[in-house]
């Protein structure tokens, strides 16, 4: 589970509250427009940044100070998830270890992560070889073999069409039941959060202004933000 | 008509049309005298040809090996740690080539030389004279140009990869291994072909710190033939292998050789996650305190030794007005060059015209200035015009030698202003000479006055075509200093030095607040 308590952030002018928290097993989503503090939830959470005051739970531990490998979290990002002279198998393989010396029973692992992402016959081409959306499954392959309960999503698919948005989110949604990992999804598109999230959060200037179930909150009309960020 | 990509082509015809006389008149000379008669005597197999074309390879080999050897740990260092006074050692990076090089090369007598600061330290005399003056002065200047390009190429590691590193749990090997490596080794094979293209050209450093038929490179060994032998065959055929060397590295060395002309910006550090042990924190705080020394002795040097330098005022101020007389008109014509030039290549529509159009602009690195002004020394020679043509020959190799520089500060801003105000222009009907005050000097005023000071600059620093075509009448700045050294008055040198110094100072600050707007 995610519990962050009166957690305050602040980097130059901007400054964010978080409250709240998500169950074991929950898929949640984060909407809202740009620089309204989503991104920063995301590296809050991961450890990229560091709060001033408040408290981060992660597993029912306290993980406020813990540094970023750490942390029972994964982390997949909009972009440059893999190294570009590594092939999707290498890539895949970091996961485990950046020595990347693995034995026997590591590298049949690795091969069913490719396996269950549908990258097996793609394991020895390098990231520049193959489409987003096969490069951001390398991303989804890593968080499966590293197996850590809490999965971060930064705007993964936004460069993706909607098809193919729709079967990656599927991927994810079929992990996540399988393996029982929270899963937090930040995405410009609400139709993402209506898809795959039982709860959704929206967020505006550093504030969660709502966090509730996903078609409660888009059936809310006494939010002006949210009415203007959708249109 | 004349917005039409053919039109600006027209336009910048003349131009072109300029250049290629200015090259055809300069390499003619080096085809017909130096393939026959070069042939014909020999020279071509001259041992002493062969030992000055070696010499070359050798320490411009070595030179580039040294330089990005050292670069390599001092750009990661700078990747790695933010501290104050960063972006100042940045800044000082770019002084050993922004400075005319024969400034620089004092400073770094008065710091290695035989009376220098660390002879004096340390109680033995150094001998910097030779190869390993040679490449002291290569590592110098190339040092700080290779750590800042390298730098770029780290700093344009996307953030994500650090994120994953942390994430990942990454050991500091794995992330040179896996991070910093691979984004090196992309660029170095560009990086060490642009270094050894400028120190097998570098003309400076060999004429005062080389020398003698064991120190001599190529274009050294030019200006040698013509000034001191008179041997037109030799000078034509060292030429020749000059071309071919330069040529070929002008091609390997790529986009990088417009990059460095550019000094490319730098993108700040990233947050990279680390935990430094004290060992690395050690580690990285020597690499950028020596590398600091390295490069900031001898600037320092440069103004103790001028301060309590004598100042031979009458020579110096008459060498100051004869700079001034020679740098703004080729600063002037550098312009007037560099203009229609960018405004074809902003208009290109094909890419094989606007490649061409670069290509053009590179062709003073391709053809170096001593290669070039052999060939305008043996014509005008031919013409009994040595000697009174020699002022405008100065300034228009100058100008020449800034056009690659010029046009790469003006043609982007060129682009971007035509994309801007094109289709407006044409739909109220602004064109011509009115189009011309109205909208493009206006608007490009800001990168105009930058090619303007950065041609002034480097003609205010330039000792090749001064030393080629120069005499007793003709003596600029970098001349001046030149002829002290070469008389053993390094005194006065020293003074002559720190007034061109400044000169270039005021220039580069004026440059800095120029660029920062823009």
């Amino acid at each position: 589970m995610i519990g962050l308590e009166k957690l305050f952030f602040r980097y130059d002018d901007f400054t964010a509250e978080f409250d709240f928290e998500i169950a074991r097993g929950e898929f949640v989503a984060v909407i809202g427009p740009s620089g309204s503090g989503k991104s920063t939830l995301l590296s809050l959470i991961a450890g990229f940044d560091r709060a001033q005051s408040g408290r981060i739970l992660l597993d029912g531990r306290d993980m406020t100070r813990a540094s970023p490998s750490d942390r029972p979290v994964t982390m997949v990002f909009q972009d440059h998830n893999s190294f570009a002279h590594l092939d999707l198998w290498t890539n895949v393989a970091l996961g485990i270890s950046p020595a990347l010396r693995l034995d026997s029973a590591e590298k049949k692992a690795v091969d069913e992560a490719l396996a269950r992402t549908g990258l097996q016959a793609l394991a020895r081409r390098k990231p520049g070889e193959v489409s987003g959306g096969e490069r951001q499954r390398v991303a989804i392959a890593r968080a499966l073999l590293r197996d850590e309960p809490i999965l971060l999503l930064d705007e993964p698919f936004a460069a993706l069409g909607p098809a193919l948005r729709r079967e990656m989110l599927d991927l994810v949604k079929a992990l996540q039941e399988e393996k029982n990992y929270t899963v937090m999804l930040v995405s410009h598109h609400p139709e993402d959060a209506r898809y795959a999230a039982t709860r959704t959060a929206f967020m505006s200037d550093g504030r969660m202004l709502a966090f509730e179930p996903t078609e409660q909150l888009f059936s809310r009309r006494d939010l002006p933000e949210l009415a203007d960020y959708i249109g | 008509m004349i917005d039409t990509s053919k039109g600006a082509l027209l336009a910048a015809s003349p131009t072109l049309a300029a250049i290629l006389v200015a090259v055809a008149v300069g390499l003619l000379p080096v085809a017909t005298i130096g393939i026959g008669e070069g042939l014909v005597t020999g020279h071509i197999a001259d041992p002493y040809v062969l030992r000055i074309l070696w010499f070359t390879l050798l320490q411009a080999g070595l030179s580039t090996l040294l330089s990005v050897a050292f670069a390599i740990p001092v750009a990661l260092a700078l990747a790695r740690v933010d501290f104050r006074g960063r972006r100042l050692l940045l800044r000082l990076f770019a002084l050993p080539l922004a400075l005319p090089a024969i400034v620089v090369i004092l400073g770094i007598v008065a710091v290695y030389g035989r009376t220098g600061w660390v002879s004096t330290l340390t109680g033995s005399p150094i001998n910097i004279y030779g190869l390993s003056g040679i490449l002291l002065a290569h590592v110098f200047f190339n040092l700080p140009l290779a750590t800042r390009l390298l730098l770029q190429q780290v700093e344009s590691i996307p953030p994500e990869s650090w994120r994953l590193a942390a994430q990942l749990d990454f050991t500091q090997q794995a992330r040179f291994r896996l991070i910093e490596w691979p984004q090196l080794r992309a660029s170095l094979p560009g990086v060490a072909s642009l270094i050894f293209l400028l120190c097998a050209a570098s003309f400076a450093v060999v004429l005062t710190l080389g020398g003698g038929p064991s120190a001599t490179t190529l274009e050294v060994g030019i200006y040698q033939a013509l000034r001191f032998d008179y041997d037109p065959a030799r000078a034509t055929i060292l030429s020749l292998a000059q071309l071919i060397l330069c040529g070929l590295f002008v091609l390997l060395a790529g986009h990088y050789a417009q990059a460095a002309q550019n000094w490319p910006a730098l993108k700040g550090i990233s947050e990279r996650y680390e935990t430094h042990s004290t060992r690395s924190v050690l580690l990285l705080a020597i690499t950028i305190g020596v590398a600091t020394l390295f490069v900031g002795a001898p600037i320092a040097a440069i103004i103790t030794s001028g301060i309590v330098a004598d100042f031979v005022w009458p020579a110096v101020i008459r060498a100051i007005l004869t700079s001034l007389a020679i740098a703004l008109p080729a600063a002037a014509l550098s312009l007037v060059l560099a203009w229609p030039l960018a405004r074809a290549s902003a208009k290109a529509v094909s890419p094989t015209t606007r490649s061409l159009l670069n290509l053009a602009a590179l062709l003073t690195l391709i053809v170096p200035p001593a290669v070039m002004a052999t060939g305008w020394f043996i014509t005008a020679s031919r013409a009994g015009l040595a000697l009174s043509a020699a002022p405008y020959l100065v300034i228009a190799m100058n100008a020449l030698m800034a056009l690659p520089f010029a046009l790469g500060t003006l043609a982007p801003a060129m682009q971007q202003s035509m994309a801007q105000h094109d289709r407006l222009c044409a739909s109220l009907g602004i064109k011509g000479l009115r189009r011309l005050t109205l909208i493009d000097l206006p608007v490009l005023r800001r990168p105009l006055g930058l090619a303007a000071a950065m041609a002034f600059m480097l003609s205010l620093g330039d000792l090749t075509a001064i030393t080629l075509f120069g005499s007793q009448n003709l003596m600029t700045l970098p001349a001046l200093i030149y002829a002290q050294m070469g008389s053993y008055r390094i005194d006065a040198a020293a003074g002559t030095a720190l007034v061109l110094a400044l000169f270039t100072m005021a220039i580069i600050t004026l440059l800095d607040k120029w660029s920062a707007k823009a």
